[in-house]
């Protein structure tokens, strides 16, 4: 009898009508061969002159002179300095302490130069409350060799002199002093004490300045309400680490809210020490960062969260508001409400909302509260702008009512909704000057362009939050003819100080108080010791009201259609960076999705609308197009789908679709600035299907665990603190002999064990409870490795080449522990409760609201590594100090070890991406090869490559220490991810050290090995992941 | 000859000398100013100074700064002390004084001492209060000395050459003797055979005929055998060889290219015995060892402009190093009469001898302090090289063959405490290689 039994290559097999299999089955090739190209045409073949034996001489000729050509080694010349500066020893690197300040990223930083280069972004440990370096902060480094950036001063495009330059402008500001039309100074948040006062000179000697501050991305409201409340224009500072219980109403805070930087506190308080950890609920629109890492998400319309909001303030305060929500969602707030009270002053509650009420709201919560998390005496200093003088400004400059605007670290045409409006006002304005980098969309229409040096070019100083402060220092002497805007201000100012006197002399006199400058600079930052604290809390007459601006808050939601939520992606920011690739590579946390910005649209609508995402034959994701329009103003972007969306609403990021000052390949995504209508970040907007599909670079196609738990071991609190490790942690069993065995059992171990005690074993461990998946590892292990990027095409044919990749997977139930209990439940092959029709559903993530996990996957490092014993040609191998070794010059190409990977980590180099005009990326450039690490190789074409532990630095460690003569001590060896963790969650060590923090890791009772049943042994550790999800 | 830097390490004693070492620039002026008084002060004080003495101490003290008939940091100092008495009518105590206190002199507003001082660009000469009266007239009579013509030099060398010629000819004799004797062998051979065959005939004696013998080559065509192995064997010798091409490919021993400035290592490493640390300095930090910055040639050459007449050999002339020397001026903007830097510089474009390919990571450091390996392990006897070249073949079996060979240097090294005792007490041995501690893993150079 012919068994009926169905054998399937892949799941999409099993699906009716997939359009793949058709494809597939027609033809054998998933490409077409272009053999009729070459050999279809006989005439043409036939009139060729190049005879067979002609073509055959000529290969043969060749061949024979590239070999000669090839034994004879090139020269290589050497150029020794002609005075060798004593700071600089060819092959040691130096670091100087300096400050990140674009106007939307600040940070205090570490950066490592390299014979005079910079070539790294780290770490300032010294700085104590300031924002740890991000993803964009760490790539902020490759901006500086960006081969667009203008080289000198511009007048009409054309090159002139600064003298010319400043000639003119003096000239023309002379005319304007005093008269009718205003001066205008529109720039980014400085922050900066020494740039305030220049400011402030220039006023003086000039009498008309108006000056603009403007954020990209504005934060205008929650400005208005602390200063309105607290008498300051500033924003709230939040230590979440002191918080037990975070309730945040649309506030995506491990991201770029409120400038960012409050996701090492908000780690340290989510791992759990002595049976506690914080509980974080969530109510948002978009699923963001936040939402993803949080115990509790509550998917919410912007229009509901204003609502949610006030009935929270009438919950924990008291009072009524009027508003509906649904019973259950009302249920949930009454809840939070009532866990935020319990907690009292360990509790918080921040929120997203754009609105000055919802701000005012949330301080007097947190005032009610007591909330020991709030901080109002260290006030963020990082965004100052505001939308009211903007709005004005663009009608003022219509109105011609500007003499001279002076543009500086602000890109308006690119990021103003209204960027016609301003560009027409521009002509209108006798005098434009841009202070830029780029001929970016504004600076190209500017008459003057005054070339501004790279943040790691410039002096500078800046005042992060009150009484906290970072000195920026030149790390590199200027690379094109350039002038920082400050410099030319005190040209302008008649001062014939340099900026750097300038600076020393403001903070000796100012800010110091007798401390040192250079000592300060040294460090990088600056702590007052007793700031004098709040310069008023006088404007409490002018209070607005909590209860009434509650009120307000939740009446008039009415909402009709879809809601857009705007926000800015980890990646690319406010879209100031947009050139540089490895941003653009850069995989978004949450869609993993590269080279992009997308509509994020729950799966509800997107199938009303008839929206779709599919996989193509090579595995890549193509996604329908969408036509948006709010109030007149349409676009066409593709969607994405995304679990956990809010019904009635859709997100999409800032940053993208630049049109001017940068390279064709970085021109990606479409311009969301355009919707972000009167600096609202939550609109309305009608959604059509669109024509066409778009083709996305989308790293990881696999959505869900299907079940399997032991890649993502979690457990919740309560289990963690009540039940045994072996519940909920179980280290796995193998057969041996049909008796069940402990995998760690050296009997069921197919290989001889090495002894490794004896000198470093590294081990790195992973806390998935820190890890909040924000990606600083992904870009600091770019910069720290070479590694390529290789462009949208190559992605989405998966050849990315990220050493580490951070995993996101989706819970298809509500939770993971449910996609394990249904995955085990399923019975036989088919039938509703079959494996079959159960994994086809556990596919797709849980629609509504799934969970979340996050989890950094490098090589491992396995003792027992599977890639070792199927090298042909031992090119990787193992070494005593726990490292798989790659030599990449011994590599033949023949990618078993990638096959035999249970973890799929290592990258194979397709092409050669260097000097290789096909990928025209930093690798490709003199300038942008000045970044290149000179410690690590550039691999060529056809090697493959991994994650090696960073074993550059390791031996570094080990080398100065021998050199030095000393022992080494715990913390010193670092990798470039762990490094740049400032989260805490990735520690790396040498476990034979018993002292040291990653041995005690591995005796923790979270530890697991990722797949520890294959039998690999990794030196790489994984804590396992505790939800908070008690409700209090 | 001595060079002046070098006589600086005769005294290793004396404190003053890294002083001095290290505001050379400074303080030239002084002695030369001392020098100009001692020629007032007497000419029985010319007598009684010993020039060979004096000329010591020059070395030692003054020639940092000072040259007999040149202007450098500080003036010509030959016969100073006539000069200064007859140009400027200072004596010789005026001269005592500037060379054991300059500044003070300068400071009590001495016309002369603050007149010398303008002129030579305000820096102050460094004070020898450690100078005696004796020092101070053996160096004065030193500087009184007329001025050699130089001949000793072309005696040396013809010498030396003689030598070399009488050790070929010796070979030679050696040789043609061995050459007559063999031929006389061979010529009694035949004698005797010839003697031998004729007592044959005499006494009758038939001497087999040899019969005619299949020619050589059509027996070793037939001999299938034969054919097969001298196959087999010329197949194996040309892949012999043919490996033996391949495997030197990229390898550049003995690389020896010709370098923009003809700098001899000879003459440094060798003849003045400079540690090669002392140029090559980033080699006891750094994994670079660094090609000298050019200021640092200009540390000895500021004040060494030419070559000692001895230093001339029969291939290179004095001419030819003192061109050399001057090329060194023009990279590094050196204007010899003044004495200044001109800010025109034009870095020297050496060719790199050693190249290691991108992928092999090599630290000198390492091997340099950690190890304490001599340069001369890997690079060759430099301290003879008159050009550099590549002395090892820097392949990857070579590095491998040392550390397999090598132990390492755990001696006082906080670093490796831990580590030998455990690794002794699980071996019971009391050294280990490089390879034993791991110099063996691909990825500890490959990376």
């Amino acid at each position: 009898m012919s068994s009926n039994k169905k054998y399937w290559k892949s799941v999409e097999e099993l699906k009716p009508n997939s359009s793949i299999v058709e494809t597939l089955q027609n033809k054998e090739f998933v490409e077409e061969i272009p053999t009729e190209e070459f050999l279809g045409n006989k005439e043409k073949l036939d009139a060729s002159s190049t005879s067979r034996r002609d073509f055959l001489k000529y290969v043969g000729f060749s061949t024979a002179a590239a070999t000669l050509a090839a034994c004879e080694g090139p020269v290589i010349k050497s150029i020794p300095y002609v005075v060798q500066p004593d700071s600089i020893i060819p092959g040691v690197a130096n670091y100087y302490a300096t400050t990140i300040a674009d106007g939307f990223d600040f940070a205090s930083v570490l950066v490592k130069t390299r014979e005079g280069r910079p070539i790294k972004v780290e770490n300032n440990t010294l700085a104590l409350v300031s924002n740890t370096a991000n993803a964009r902060v760490n790539a902020s480094v490759l901006g500086l060799y960006d081969s667009l950036r203008v080289q000198g001063p511009m007048k009409n495009g054309e090159a002139i002199s600064w003298d010319e330059f400043n000639a003119d402008i003096a000239q023309k500001l002379e005319s304007l002093k005093g008269g009718e039309k205003d001066i205008v100074l529109l720039t980014q948040t400085f922050a900066s004490p020494s740039t305030s006062k220049l400011i402030e000179e220039f006023k003086e000697i000039y009498g008309n300045v108006r000056h603009v501050v403007y954020d990209a991305i504005s934060e205008s409201a929650s400005l208005d309400a602390y200063e309105v409340k607290y008498g300051e224009r500033g924003l709230a500072n939040y230590d979440f680490s002191k918080a037990s219980t975070i309730v945040s109403i649309g506030a995506d805070f491990l991201t770029d809210w409120q400038g960012g930087g409050f996701d090492s506190g908000y780690s340290k308080g989510r791992v759990p020490q002595n049976g506690r950890m914080s509980r974080h609920i969530q109510f948002e629109s978009n699923m963001t960062l936040t939402g993803a890492n949080a115990d509790k998400r509550v998917p919410l319309t912007p229009g509901q969260q204003k609502v949610a909001l006030a009935k929270l303030y009438s919950y924990v305060v008291g009072g009524s508001v009027p508003g509906d929500l649904p019973k259950s969602l009302d249920d949930t707030v009454r809840n939070a409400a009532s866990e935020l009270k319990k907690a009292g002053n360990n509790g918080v509650l921040v929120t997203g909302i754009q609105d000055i009420n919802a701000q005012t709201v949330v301080l007097q919560i947190n005032e009610a509260l007591g909330s020991k998390a709030f901080d109002p005496e260290t006030t963020i200093k990082t965004r100052q702008g505001d939308t009211k003088d903007v709005i004005e400004l663009v009608s003022d400059l219509n109105a011609g009512k500007v003499g001279a605007i002076i543009m500086s670290g602000v890109n308006p045409v690119y990021t103003l909704p209204n960027s016609a409006d301003f560009e027409e006002g521009l002509k209108r304005t006798e005098l434009t000057v841009s202070f830029a980098m780029k001929l970016d969309e504004t600076s190209s229409i500017s008459e003057y362009v005054a070339a501004s040096p790279h943040n790691l070019e410039s002096w500078g100083d800046v005042e992060l939050k009150k009484g906290h402060f970072g000195l920026m220092q030149p790390t590199i002497r200027p690379i094109f003819n350039t002038r920082q805007f400050q410099e030319i201000l005190l040209v302008w100012n008649e001062n014939d100080i340099s900026y750097n006197d300038y600076i020393k002399e403001l903070w000796n006199s100012e800010i110091l108080v007798g401390t040192s400058f250079n000592q300060a600079l040294h460090d990088g930052v600056f702590n007052a010791e007793n700031s004098e604290s709040g310069e008023g809390n006088s404007s409490d007459s002018t209070e607005i009201p909590a209860g009434a601006a509650a009120r307000t808050l939740a009446s008039g939601n009415e909402t009709g259609g879809i809601e857009l939520t705007l926000y800015s992606k980890v990646g690319m920011g406010d879209g100031q960076q947009a050139n540089n690739p490895w941003l653009q590579e850069f995989p978004d946390p949450i869609t993993r999705t590269s080279w992009d910005n997308y509509l994020t649209i729950s799966k509800a609508d997107a199938y009303e609308l008839g929206l779709v995402n599919e996989y193509v034959a090579t595995g890549a994701l193509n996604g329908s197009y969408a036509n948006i329009s709010v109030n007149g103003t349409a676009l066409k972007v593709p969607v994405i789908i995304q679990p956990g969306q809010a019904k009635g609403t859709v997100g999409l990021a800032f940053g993208y679709g630049r049109s001017a000052g940068l390279k064709e390949e970085m021109k990606t995504g479409v311009n969301a600035y355009d919707l972000y209508q009167d600096f609202n970040p939550v609109q309305n907007v009608e959604i059509s299907a669109g024509e066409g599909m778009h083709e996305f670079a989308c790293v990881q196609l696999q959505n869900t665990l299907m079940g399997r738990g032991d890649i993502i071991r979690e457990t919740t609190l309560e289990v963690f603190n009540t039940k045994d490790k072996e519940y909920w942690n179980p280290v796995p069993h193998v057969s041996l002999n049909h008796i069940e065995t402990s995998v760690r059992s050296p009997e069921v171990d197919l290989w001889d064990e090495f002894d490794r005690s004896i000198g470093h074993h590294f081990n790195l461990s992973v806390d998935l409870n820190a890890c909040t998946g924000c990606g600083a590892c992904v870009i600091a292990c770019h910069a720290e490795n070479n590694v390529p990027v290789v462009g949208k095409e190559e992605v989405r044919r998966s050849r990315d080449m990220h050493w580490l990749r951070i995993d996101r997977y989706y819970s298809s139930e509500e939770s993971f522990a449910g996609d394990n209990i249904k995955k085990d439940s399923a019975k036989g092959l088919f039938g509703e409760t079959g494996i079959k029709d159960t994994l086809l559903e556990m596919e797709s993530a849980a629609i509504e609201n799934p969970q979340v996990a996050f989890q950094p996957l490098m090589c491992q490092h396995c003792n027992h590594a599977p890639c070792e014993t199927v090298c042909p040609v031992a090119a990787t191998s193992h070494s005593r100090q726990g490292q798989n070794h790659m030599a990449y010059n011994r590599c033949v190409g023949t990618r078993y070890c990638a096959n035999n990977c249970p973890y799929k980590v290592r990258r194979f180099n397709w092409f050669l991406y260097s000097q290789n005009d096909e990928f025209d990326y930093f690798m490709n450039d003199d300038l942008g090869r000045m970044v290149i690490n000179p410690d690590v190789t550039v691999r060529s074409r056809g090697v493959m490559e991994k994650c090696s532990f960073c074993i550059q630095k390791t031996q570094k460690t080990i080398l100065d220490a021998k050199r030095e003569g000393r022992e080494i001590k715990d913390g010193e060896f670092q990798t470039a991810c762990s490094a740049a963790c400032g989260n805490g969650a990735m520690v790396f060590g040498d476990v034979n050290d018993k002292e040291s923090k990653v041995a005690k890791l591995k005796e923790d009772k979270r530890m697991y090995h990722l797949l520890e049943s294959v039998g690999t042994k990794p030196n790489v550790m994984y804590q396992a992941k505790v939800r908070n999800t008690k409700e209090a | 000859m001595k060079k002046p830097y070098q006589s600086i390490e005769v005294n290793p004693n004396n404190n003053m000398k890294q002083v001095i070492h290290r505001i050379l620039n400074v303080n030239l002026l002084r002695l030369s100013l001392i020098l100009l008084i001692f020629i007032s002060y007497s000419l029985s004080a010319q007598e009684t100074g010993d020039p060979i003495k004096g000329k010591a101490l020059f070395n030692t003290n003054c020639a940092a700064c000072h040259n007999l008939d040149r202007k450098m940091v500080g003036p010509a100092l030959r016969n100073v002390e006539t000069r200064l008495l007859e140009e400027e009518g200072l004596d010789r105590e005026w001269l005592n004084a500037w060379i054991r206190n300059s500044s003070g002199m300068i400071k009590s507003g001495d016309a002369y001492a603050v007149k010398i001082y303008e002129e030579y660009s305000k820096a102050a000469m460094t004070a020898f209060p450690q100078l005696s009266d004796e020092d101070l007239d053996n160096i004065l009579a030193y500087t009184a000395q007329e001025k050699a013509v130089p001949a000793a030099a072309a005696v040396t060398t013809t010498t030396t050459a003689d030598e070399g010629d009488d050790f070929g000819i010796s070979n030679k004799l050696i040789l043609g003797a061995l050459a007559v004797l063999f031929g006389l062998l061979a010529f009694a051979f035949y004698l005797v055979n010839r003697t031998l065959r004729r007592f044959a005939l005499a006494k009758n004696i038939e001497l087999p005929e040899q019969a005619t013998r299949m020619p050589l080559w059509q027996a070793f065509v037939k001999n299938q055998f034969l054919v097969l192995v001298a196959a087999i064997f010329l197949l194996l010798a040309s892949a012999y060889f043919v490996y033996g091409y391949f495997m030197q490919l990229g390898i550049d021993q003995g690389y020896e290219p010709v370098q923009p400035i003809h700098y001899s290592h000879k003459i440094h490493a060798g003849e003045n015995a400079i540690d090669c640390k002392y140029c090559h300095s980033s080699a006891r930090v750094s994994k670079h060892s660094g090609i000298p910055s050019l200021n640092i040639c200009m540390n000895c050459h500021k004040s060494i402009y030419e070559v000692a007449p001895e230093t001339a050999t029969a291939e290179y002339s004095k001419e030819f190093y003192d061109g050399e020397i001057k090329k060194l001026y023009e990279a590094v903007g050196w204007n010899e009469d003044d004495q200044s830097y001109t800010g025109v510089t034009k870095p020297v474009k050496w060719v790199r001898i050693h190249n290691l390919p991108d992928f092999a990571y090599f630290n000198h450091a390492q091997h340099v302090t950690v190890a304490g390996v001599e340069c001369q392990t890997c690079h060759g006897p430099v301290e003879e090289m008159e050009i550099m070249y590549q002395h090892s073949p820097l392949t990857m079996g070579w590095c491998i063959d040392c550390h397999r060979k090598t132990n390492v240097n755990v001696k006082d090294n906080e670093y490796y405490a831990k580590v030998h005792e455990e690794l002794s007490k699980q071996y019971g041995v009391d050294q280990f290689t490089a390879a034993q501690m791991g110099g063996l893993e691909c990825g500890k150079c490959h990376y």
